[in-house]
């Protein structure tokens, strides 16, 4: 059933309101950042702030286009624009053109398009159009090898490019997932194998195998609810180690704390799948696999860090997690880029008042690092305005996704959700240090056209299917 | 159906959490930690760059010739500046009020927020005044810089000048600045990259009285500056200063090298001017003034001027002929005063006749040298004088000449050594011979060689057929090397043994009896054996370029040396004699007859009127 309705009166006018609200504020703090005495004018266009003016004015066409086209359109071709879009990404890694260090860039005359901005839009509705599919069960192996496949091969391709920090904002459609009804586990996992990758980092093997340890009887205790079997699997695992501990002592054989524990727990798994099988009791096997998988994870990561990450990424790393400090490299931006920003004050140095975001101090001070701009000039109330104005829009949108009837336009709703967040949290955390250093910009702020124009068109995608919401009926 | 619509809460937790840690993060940032806290007024970080002091240059025996001084640049920062008491501070660096404010305005056009020069090289003295005074001007800061400075006016052509970069070179290497200095000629130039260490910058907290706080998060982020390395040259000071002295009021110059290794000894070229002149303020004064004396005194004639080689060229030619076996040593031909083809005449001197191939040296017999050269290109071995002459042309470029010998100095000239196609375009293809040819049988015509080739073509037969690339830089301190090229022979395309021959002729040239026509008994030192040949230049302006080149000694070659001296006339008369006080003084120490020096020192050629040619 389809009702006729205007669009131009049920669009959500408050978002399209923030959104110009948000795009006007990035355009005046491009303009303070690339500011000098020589280059007074607005309109000239040989600097950034100019070409940022072409940019926007193309965006709110591109935003009108958007909104004309009918729904039916983005639904329908959800795949293909998937699919055209990854032959556009393999086809950057060929023709693409190299700018500092990335392969990320096609090159038409004078204009550059960087394909990776786009795909995040394509991906949205083709795991929107996925998730939507007749009868699908999304807790099924099969649902979660295509939902991965979905979003991992223009992540990996973006990768291929060597743009991390794009590449990376693919793990933000998990909230897609979870909203879609995802099992916890898989999302508690996933968790768990960030922390752990971190912990491994950072601390003793030692202590994150007792952690582990600890977490796998938590788990178990949960799963079961029995108190006297933790307790005796508990006691079992005390028991191994206090005997090889005094083997140990005895033989004088040397062994670290380390491998008592190991083979400690060697034996301590042998003796609990035998009680497991005696006494019927559930998920133990699946437990003792999770412990073993997490102490080869932990291993590992040593490994996939050193071999797999780049220098400058594990630095990177590196000095968020404080072992590493490299005052003439990335600590230096962050430095600087907190310096900026603290010295804002509460009130800020005023409009094109700021000295240390002009010229050298804070690298790339018009893209990924246009937030100094902000709280240097404009201060904590500067600062807490903008932060404010992007959750008010997150939750607004959220409002949106979750009043729409189709399933379609929700999921979607909430893949453009989850890419505005990770944009958002990476950029702004990195700047004041919360987060490594990942080039990706912050939405409507960051200088380029590029990007400007895949958020406009990601979220009026939204609200054209939102303005229509009630034509809609699944 | 949509059973998990309660999740939407958790997400909108996750984003008001993300959000209140970032304001509280924000506000810890902005408002409550002072560490980061740089308020605009108040304080300002100051990127202090660090100039390295350049290398020190020093000659072959540890004697100083090149060293640093201090001085201070007052540097000024436009967006930091308050206004001020522009008298005061015009007295103190007796200035005058238009100066500051055209030299503010300029930093301003160079950028606001960028320090540039205020006022360069302020003396110690005013820099003590000023220190005192300079927190009354917010925006000024002074930073050290070194000026070159020289214990001896010797050598100012070989050393070069440092001066300040320009837009080119900015542009094109990413280590200059606009104000660094870099080195413009000489071994300021050619060693530029290892002279002048590498730079290193200090940040500085500074307040509103432009005071220096102390170094910013304890001076992690500085960056060490790095002594530039020294340099060991290869000249001899003494031989240079020597040199320089006996050229004094004569326009030429002198090339010494040691054959053995290739190194430069000394290299002189006058008119010369006080290395003193190009450094400091009145650097741009005394360019101007140099560029403008008639003299030409910045002009490196060692390695810049071409002449003709005159007859020393034909030991050139007769080491090709005996190489082609046109030539061999019992060779002789007539000379009655000239030599005579149809209506060219060659004229020649008096002399005995005939004369064999290492009398022909000696005497110097132009006759000789044009039935030689004749005999080569004219050889039936080879189809046509185009071939021949290609490989005549061969042999005389496998001595260094009509190509840059690849040496240190940026400057050197290659030279002129004719191909077919410069006669092809004279006279067509087919209508040239060797008769068309013949003033190059004794080094005059279309040739032209610089002092520093002939010198290098001296040490090559000297060594009986290779020379090592001149260079004059031995040592760069640090774990530098030099370059590879300064260690490799070059071979000429003549054999060894034909060396001999050449060599007893030019012995004779200086060592023979009084009486027996030798050309330059006035190189002779009593207890060296001096082997020369004299040249003289034919000089279509005026009077004929003196040349003379040699070696000693004889056997073991210590020194091979390169002399010309410009409108001096028959090599034999000053450039001989120059050479021979050049050699003793190198090899003895001393000079045994004290009257041909004095005799050098009291010649004025055609100095002061140079121009009027």
């Amino acid at each position: 059933m389809q009702r006729r309705i205007n669009i131009w009166s049920s669009i959500d006018w408050l978002t399209v309101t923030i959104y110009l609200v948000l795009v006007f504020l990035g355009w005046i703090n491009i303009y303070a950042a690339v500011y000098n005495e020589d280059h007074q004018s607005i309109l000239d266009f040989s600097q950034r702030y100019g070409k940022q003016l072409i940019w926007i004015s193309a965006a709110l066409v591109i935003a009108f286009i958007v909104f004309v086209i009918d729904i039916n359109f983005y639904s329908y071709f959800a795949y293909i624009f998937y699919g055209i879009l990854i032959v556009v990404l393999i086809g950057v890694l060929i023709f693409g053109k190299e700018i500092h260090g990335a392969r990320s860039w096609y090159e038409l005359g004078n204009i550059r398009i960087q394909p990776a901005e786009f795909a995040k839009i394509a991906t949205a509705l083709a795991l929107a159009r996925y998730l939507t599919s007749y009868n699908l069960q999304i807790n099924t192996v099969k649902s979660y090898v295509r939902i991965a496949a979905i979003i991992l091969i223009p992540s990996v391709l973006i990768l291929m490019q060597n743009d991390t920090g794009s590449a990376l904002v693919y793990f933000a459609f998990i909230f897609v997932l979870y909203r879609e009804g995802i099992s916890e586990s898989i999302i508690l996992l996933g968790l768990f194998v960030i922390i752990l990758f971190i912990l491994a980092l950072v601390i003793d093997t030692l202590i994150i195998i007792l952690l582990s340890i600890g977490v796998v009887f938590i788990i178990f205790w949960f799963l079961n609810r029995k108190i006297k079997h933790t307790g005796i699997a508990f006691i079992v695992l005390l028991f191994a180690s206090s005997a090889i501990y005094g083997l140990n002592e005895v033989l004088n054989a040397g062994l670290s704390y380390y491998y008592i524990l190991l083979i400690s727990l060697g034996i301590s798994g042998l003796v609990y799948i035998i009680l497991a099988i005696s006494y019927k009791i559930k998920n133990v096997a699946l437990l003792l696999i999770f412990l073993i998988g997490s102490i080869a994870f932990t291993y590992s990561v040593d490994y996939v860090f050193n071999n797999f990450l780049e220098q400058h990424q594990q630095k990177r790393i590196n000095v968020v997690l404080g072992l590493e400090s490299d005052p003439y490299g990335v600590e230096y931006n962050v430095n600087q880029s907190k310096i900026a920003i603290g010295s804002g004050g509460l009130t800020g140095k005023g409009f094109l008042r700021g000295t240390q975001t002009k010229f050298d101090f804070v690298p790339e001070q018009s893209t990924d690092f246009i937030f100094c701009t902000i709280g240097e000039e404009w201060g904590f109330l500067g600062t807490l305005f903008v932060v404010l104005l992007f959750i008010f829009f997150l939750y607004r949108l959220i409002g949106l996704a979750e009043r729409q009837r189709s399933s379609f336009s929700r999921i979607y709703g909430y893949g453009v959700v989850s890419v505005f967040l990770f944009h958002i949290v990476i950029n702004i955390g990195m700047t004041i240090g919360l987060v490594p250093v990942i080039g990706i910009p912050l939405p409507f702020f960051s200088y380029g056209g590029s990007s400007l124009w895949a958020f406009t068109i990601l979220l009026f995608i939204f609200l054209r299917l939102d303005a229509s919401r009630l034509e809609l009926l699944q | 159906m949509d059973s998990f619509a309660n999740r939407r809460h958790i997400i909108r937790f996750i984003i008001i959490l993300i959000g209140l840690i970032f304001t509280i993060k924000l506000f810890i940032l902005q408002v409550v930690d002072s560490s980061y806290k740089l308020t605009a007024s108040s304080n300002v970080l100051r990127y202090v760059t660090q100039f390295p002091a350049r290398g020190l240059i020093y000659d072959r025996n540890g004697e100083l010739l090149v060293y640093n001084e201090a001085t201070y640049d007052l540097m000024v920062v436009p967006n930091q500046l308050m206004p001020f008491d522009t008298t005061e501070f015009c007295q103190i660096l007796n200035l005058k009020k238009e100066y500051v404010q055209e030299a503010i305005k300029r930093a301003r056009k160079f950028s606001i927020y960028n320090s540039s020069v205020f006022l360069k090289q302020v003396s110690s003295r005013t820099y003590a005044n000023l220190q005192e005074k300079l927190y009354k001007y917010p925006g000024f800061y002074v930073q050290a810089r070194t000026l070159r400075k020289y214990p001896s006016d010797i050598g100012a052509h070989l050393l070069g000048y440092v001066g300040e970069v320009n837009e080119k070179i900015i542009e094109k290497d990413d280590y200059y600045k606009s104000g660094d200095y870099i080195g413009i000629s000489g071994i300021e130039q050619s060693y530029e990259e290892y002279i002048r260490g590498k730079k290193g910058v200090n940040v500085y907290l500074v307040d509103v009285h432009n005071r220096i706080k102390g170094t910013y998060a304890n001076g992690r982020l500085d960056k060490q500056a790095v002594v530039g390395s020294n340099i060991i040259s290869t000249i001899d000071a003494d031989l240079q200063a020597y040199g320089e002295k006996l050229m004094k009021n004569k326009i030429g110059s002198i090339v010494a090298i040691e054959p053995s290794s290739g190194e430069i000894l000394a290299i002189v070229s006058t008119p010369s001017y006080n290395p003193e002149l190009l450094v400091g303020r009145k650097r741009t004064e005394n360019y101007v003034d140099l560029m403008s004396d008639s003299l030409k005194p910045l002009f490196n004639r060692a390695l810049m001027a071409q002449y003709p080689p005159g007859s020393t060229f034909k030991v050139i030619n007769a080491l090709i002929g005996l190489q082609e076996k046109v030539l061999f040593p019992y060779t002789k031909y007539d000379c009655e005063g000239a030599y005579y083809a149809g209506r060219l005449r060659v004229g020649c001197h008096f002399h005995k006749t005939p004369l064999n191939l290492i009398e022909s040296i000696q005497m110097s017999c132009n006759t000789y040298y044009c039935n030689v050269f004749r005999s080569i290109l004219d050889n039936r071995k080879y189809p046509s004088i185009r071939e021949s002459f290609d490989l005549w042309r061969e042999y005389v470029m496998s001595f260094g000449f009509g190509t840059y010998l690849n040496s240190d100095f940026s400057n050197e000239l290659k030279g002129l050594v004719p191909t077919k196609q410069t006669y092809d375009k004279i006279y067509g293809e087919r209508g040239w011979r060797s008769l068309t040819l013949i003033s190059m049988a004794i080094g005059q015509g279309e040739l032209g060689t610089t002092p520093l080739q002939m010198a290098n073509m001296t040490a090559a037969i000297a060594n009986r057929g290779f020379y090592y690339i001149p260079h004059s830089v031995k040592e760069i301190e640090g774990d530098h090397v030099l370059d590879n090229r300064f260690f490799e022979k070059q071979y000429t395309k003549i054999d060894s043994n034909y060396f001999e021959l050449a060599i007893e002729g030019m012995d004779l040239a200086v060592n023979g009896e009084a009486g027996t026509g030798s050309t330059a008994r006035t190189a002779q030192i009593s207890n060296i054996t001096v082997c020369g040949k004299t040249g003289t230049a034919e000089n279509p302006h005026g009077e004929d370029h003196s040349i003379f080149i040699a070696f000693a000694p004889k056997e073991k070659p210590e020194i091979a040396i390169a002399v010309y001296i410009e409108n001096g006339g028959f090599g034999g008369t000053w450039a001989a004699p120059t050479a021979k006080l050049m050699i003793e003084e190198y090899l003895n120490d001393s000079i045994s007859v004290p009257w041909w020096e004095e005799y050098i020192l009291n010649a004025e050629i055609n100095y002061n009127n140079a121009e009027k040619d």
